[in-house]
């Protein structure tokens, strides 16, 4: 069973967003996500300053068999992305929340508060 | 029969665990309509009639005395390249996707991306493509996807026609156009315009052109640089062996480096198979198009070798995919890094030396011939240009009489080409024997004329 | 462990270069080994031999055609008289070769069912682009601009959508039926006025013959569109099924590995097209012109329609003199033979895996040239993978079969045993079959931790793509 923290929020394509401020927001993959993936072995990450949609793919992820799309959970504007995955993508398999996380990102709080809560993306996976 | 093991014991064995009563049930689930036979293919015929009738075909091309390049050459080829490269474990291996039963052609492979990384001073290699003038639209398609903004390619007047006309039908299917420099009539070189190239991605840099005439390379670079141009060279790889790697070339050298594997140990058997080198820079290796080989470790830890970054290809990324190719050139590449292992660093100079000597020879002595020109003065490696009195192909067919290929009319790579001019090529193959038979054949078509 | 040629360095006299170069265009170091010859002999050989090949190992690799390519169609394409040709060398000087590359043309078209073709093409998937390529021509002389997608299956090898990409098209993907064969509803559905064609291999990547062919033939045209065939099994109907009487509009031929140029540890191959008749304005150029005694390429000018040329020259020559030579051996009987007992073999393991307890993806189905397994039930008992059970049977010295491979299927092996296989030889693999079934419910530690008897056990792709070492 994967790990489903409970304060965060989470996206039917397998994003975890956390709340870091009212409107600012911290984008990974869950745990799950990993899973699928395999070994990562690269990212290429949505740039600062660039405005972004939601359920548009805004990156990639990469392990040795497959490559995924990254999709951003919410519309809005990155204001950071984690540059130390290009030297450590084994992060996003090792610790998905915390230094796998991918980008930051300026949104409505509103559009937060719709996204899936742990029970529902759990539910989402079962079926 | 040829090649099928089965005795009719086996087959009716076979026939009867399968539940089907003949060969012909394990067809049924074809519509009959569909079912059918190849009349026109001939019936068969054992291996020695087989062999006679082809050493037959074969007779019909007579050795010549090869002065033809443009693109492809007749170099020596060591005896022990082909001699390995056709030992049934390479020969008859399949594509090194399964790396513990593969190290082998893997670890050549990554010899072979060695080799070319410092043949060019670049730091990423591929392990081939087809030839070279797909893998320079290849170059072209990676330098869009690097530049995603642009829409042009600037291509010099003085790359190969017939590579020219490789990027015509493969690049406009994706919106892109080729916008053309002009080289200077009188120089046979490239000059360089003061327009507006805001659209442009790159500039392809053919150090050797069209008329065997080296470039000014670093000012090319240097005037790409300077307008934010990626720098595509198109090399030579022999001619490498004495000219300044592409890596090397204006302030922060080529971005990408593709040629002709050819003359690297590979036969010119009419066309092809060839291969087609491709190194870059190492900040573009997400955009390589072909495969890549990494040096690993296995689970003891030991040194091994595999395939990486196949998220790059098509059997992964699909529609997504830096480019549609799968099978490459591997037997190709297997003989070329044996034959740059063979000849060395002293064996490739001597031999690109030698093959640079012979032209300068060649070209003084026909010089002298009477009515014979030499339109361009520039430098050249190994191939020249030279203005006849009579249609180059007359010129060409006429000598052909006497066993020596004279060269390739230009007429013939470009339908609007020079009537008169022929490219000479050399190599350290064409003795001095070879060169007097040239000069002698030449000159008595030309007195007679 | 074998070092690196780049460790063979001995320092030699060198004799001053006599050079006509501007300085500045010459390079001042050549950072290359001087090995000995017989240090290089040594080490290419010692390489060879950590390779699994035809030569020395039953290879039933899916999709791949993995058969013995006979040493005479090597031979006689070597020959002096047609590997030391030029090819700018003008064509009366050259009528024995383009004799050969006439008649292959004629035998393809006549065993394709089509009207022309081109042997140009480099490979499949060059073959492919200059296919979708055509498809594109074909619409734009007839001023059918909207047509700018490509249908094909989910099954699908991926240089399809990858050639679609690469000639301009986007990509709609169609799925496939429980029994294997291609959806009709979902077909009609995609359909339209912006459809350019479709792209689909029969048998289809599935190991089954797509059944209702005709009528898919029969809906796409009514649209206005294309057929693509994949040549890439045309190993499993030789000489008995032809793709243009299927209705299909265009095609390549995958020349190494169904006409005996083996695989050369990833090429060269030759994807020479094939065409209907409405295609042919369209095809590659140059292609062999003219009759006995006086055969030609044909140039650019005679053909303004082509989609023009894919390479420097007149395509894998080598390979295809190869290609003309197995023909020539085999005769029409012979290709016949080829695909009957391709089938045979397939079929045999089929039904001799499915005895062992392994689950077949189409067990209704008659199996073409190959077929697929699935060992999702071993996965779901001891968490033993396809990638398992195919490294294992690296161990056993039988080479691993196409795994993961259609995508659709979970857990995959892909088997094609090739008609050149003996019937020993498969009842050896269904002997180790059963042996790594056994030990995948037993112990399956042993096939999670193969391979054991290799030059290496598993390797670390991992490693390998996040350091990225590709050059010395």
């Amino acid at each position: 069973m994967s790990e489903l923290p409970a304060q965060l929020r989470y996206s039917k394509t397998h994003e975890w967003v956390a709340q870091l401020a009212p409107g600012h927001f911290r984008v990974g993959i869950t745990d799950h996500a990993q899973e699928l993936l395999g070994d990562v072995v690269f990212v290429e990450l949505p740039q600062a300053g660039q405005e972004v949609e939601a359920e548009a793919a805004c990156g990639v992820i990469e392990s040795v068999k497959a490559a995924s799309d990254l999709y951003s959970p919410l519309s809005g504007k990155i204001v950071a992305s984690n540059t130390e995955l290009a030297d450590n993508p084994q992060w996003l398999n090792e610790k998905p929340y915390d230094q796998g996380w991918i980008f930051e990102i300026e949104a409505a709080d509103g559009d937060f508060a719709k996204l899936l809560d742990a029970e529902a993306y759990q539910q989402s996976l079962g079926a | 029969m040829p090649y099928i093991p089965h005795d009719a014991a086996e087959t009716a064995a076979m026939l009867e665990a399968i539940g089907a009563n003949r060969l012909e049930d394990l067809f049924d689930e074809i519509p009959a309509a569909l079912q059918t036979d190849v009349l026109s293919v001939p019936e068969g015929c054992s291996e020695a009639s087989l062999r006679r009738a082809m050493e037959e075909r074969a007779a019909e091309q007579r050795s010549l005395r090869c002065f033809a390049g443009a693109g492809a050459y007749a170099h020596h080829i060591p005896a022990i390249v082909w001699e390995i490269a056709q030992r049934g474990e390479f020969y008859s291996a399949y594509t090194p996707y399964q790396a513990e039963a593969s190290q082998g052609t893997l670890q050549l492979l990554y010899e072979f991306q060695s080799f070319m990384t410092r043949l060019t001073a670049m730091e990423i290699s591929n392990a081939s493509l087809y030839d070279g003038a797909s893998a320079l639209a290849e170059a072209c398609l990676m330098a869009l996807r690097l530049r995603p903004k642009a829409r042009e390619i600037l291509v010099p007047e003085g790359l190969w026609p017939h590579w020219r006309r490789v990027l015509d039908s493969l690049l406009p299917m994706q919106g892109i156009h080729l916008r053309v420099l002009p080289q200077d009539p009188r120089t046979g070189r490239l000059s360089l315009p003061e327009e507006d190239f805001s659209d442009a991605a790159a500039l392809i840099i053919p150090q050797i052109n069209r008329f065997g005439l080296l470039e000014e390379v670093d000012e090319l670079a240097l005037w790409a640089e300077a307008r934010d141009l990626l720098r595509i060279a198109v090399v030579n790889p022999v001619a490498l062996a004495l000219l300044k790697a592409p890596g090397d070339w204006g302030g922060q050298g080529a971005d990408i480096v593709v040629g002709e594997g050819q003359p690297l140990g590979v036969p010119l058997a009419g066309g092809g198979p060839y291969f087609g080198f491709f190194t870059c820079k190492r900040a573009y290796v997400r955009q390589l198009p072909g495969r890549l080989v990494a040096k690993t470790v296995d689970a003891a830890g030991k040194t091994a070798y595999c395939l990486t970054l196949q998220a790059r290809e098509q059997h992964i990324r699909r529609a997504g995919a830096t480019s549609n190719i799968c099978t490459n050139q591997g037997l190709l590449v297997t003989a070329a890094t044996i034959h740059l292992a063979t000849l060395g660093a002293d064996g490739l100079r001597a031999a690109a030396l030698r093959s640079h000597q012979q032209a300068l020879r060649l070209r003084s002595v026909l010089a002298d011939l009477p009515g014979v020109e030499l339109p361009y003065p520039g430098p050249v490696f190994n191939e020249f240009v030279l203005r006849l009195p009579q249609p180059a192909s007359r010129v060409r067919d006429a000598l052909l009489e006497k066993g020596i290929l004279a060269g390739v009319p230009l007429l013939d790579l470009d339908a609007a080409g020079p009537a008169h001019d022929l490219l000479v090529a050399t190599t350290e193959l064409n003795e001095e024997e070879d060169l007097d038979a040239y000069v002698a054949a030449l000159a008595a078509i030309l007195g007679g004329a | 462990m074998e070092e690196t040629i780049f460790a063979c360095q001995h320092v030699r006299e060198q004799s001053p270069a006599d050079v006509m170069i501007p300085t500045h265009l010459l390079r001042t170091d050549l950072p290359l080994p001087n090995p000995a010859e017989l240090e290089v002999l040594r080490h290419y050989t010692r390489l060879s031999q950590k390779n699994f090949s035809i030569d020395t190992n039953f290879y039933p690799l899916g999709s791949c055609t993995m058969k013995y390519n006979p040493r005479i169609a090597h031979e006689l394409a070597t020959l002096p008289g047609f590997s030391r040709l030029h090819p700018q060398t003008p064509a009366p000087a050259a009528q024995g070769l383009l004799h050969n590359l006439a008649e292959l043309q004629d035998w393809l078209a006549d065993l394709t069912g089509m009207a022309a073709v081109s042997l140009s093409p480099a490979a499949g998937a060059q073959g492919e682009l200059a296919g979708v390529a055509m498809i594109r021509a074909y619409h734009q002389a007839r001023g059918d601009h909207a047509r700018q997608r490509i249908l094909i299956p989910q099954a699908a090898h991926g240089t399809n959508p990858a050639s679609a990409r690469m000639a301009g098209f986007t990509v709609t993907e169609l799925p496939n039926l429980p029994d294997g064969d291609l959806d009709l509803g979902a077909l009609r559905d995609a359909l339209g006025p912006d459809v350019a064609g479709i792209m689909l291999t029969n048998p289809s990547t599935l190991g089954v013959f797509e059944r209702q062919i005709r009528e898919v033939a029969a809906l796409v045209h009514a649209a206005g569109a294309l057929l693509y065939y994949d040549g890439a099994n045309l190993n499993a109907i030789l000489g008995r099924v032809k793709p243009g009487e299927m209705g299909f509009d265009v095609m390549h031929l995958n020349l190494h590995k169904t006409f005996a140029t083996p695989h050369g540890g990833g090429g060269p191959g030759s994807g020479a097209v094939a065409v209907a008749p409405r295609l042919v304005p369209y095809l590659p150029v140059p292609r062999i012109v003219g009759e006995a005694g006086a055969y030609r390429w044909e140039t650019l000018a005679e053909r303004p329609q082509t989609i023009g040329q894919l390479s420097a020259y007149g395509g894998n020559i080598a390979v295809l003199l190869r290609a003309h030579a197995y023909i020539r051996r085999l005769g029409h009987a012979g290709l016949r033979r080829v695909s009957a007992y391709a089938a045979l073999n397939a079929n045999y393991l089929m039904q001799g895996l499915q005895r062992l307890g392994y689950q077949l993806a189409f067990p209704e189905r008659r199996a073409s040239h190959e077929f697929i397994i699935s060992v999702q039930d071993l996965q779901k008992a001891t968490g033993v993978r396809a990638l398992d059970v195919a490294k294992r049977l690296l161990d056993f010295g039988i080479h691993a079969p196409t795994i993961y491979f259609p995508q659709l299927v979970p857990e995959c092996l892909l088997i094609e045993p090739t008609e050149t296989e003996s019937k020993a030889t498969l009842d050896r693999f269904l002997e180790v079959m059963a042996q790594i079934r056994r030990e995948a419910l037993e112990e399956p530690e042993l096939l999670k931790n193969a391979p054991q008897n290799l030059p290496v056990q598993r390797v670390d792709e991992t490693l390998a793509a996040r350091r990225l070492q590709v050059a010395e």
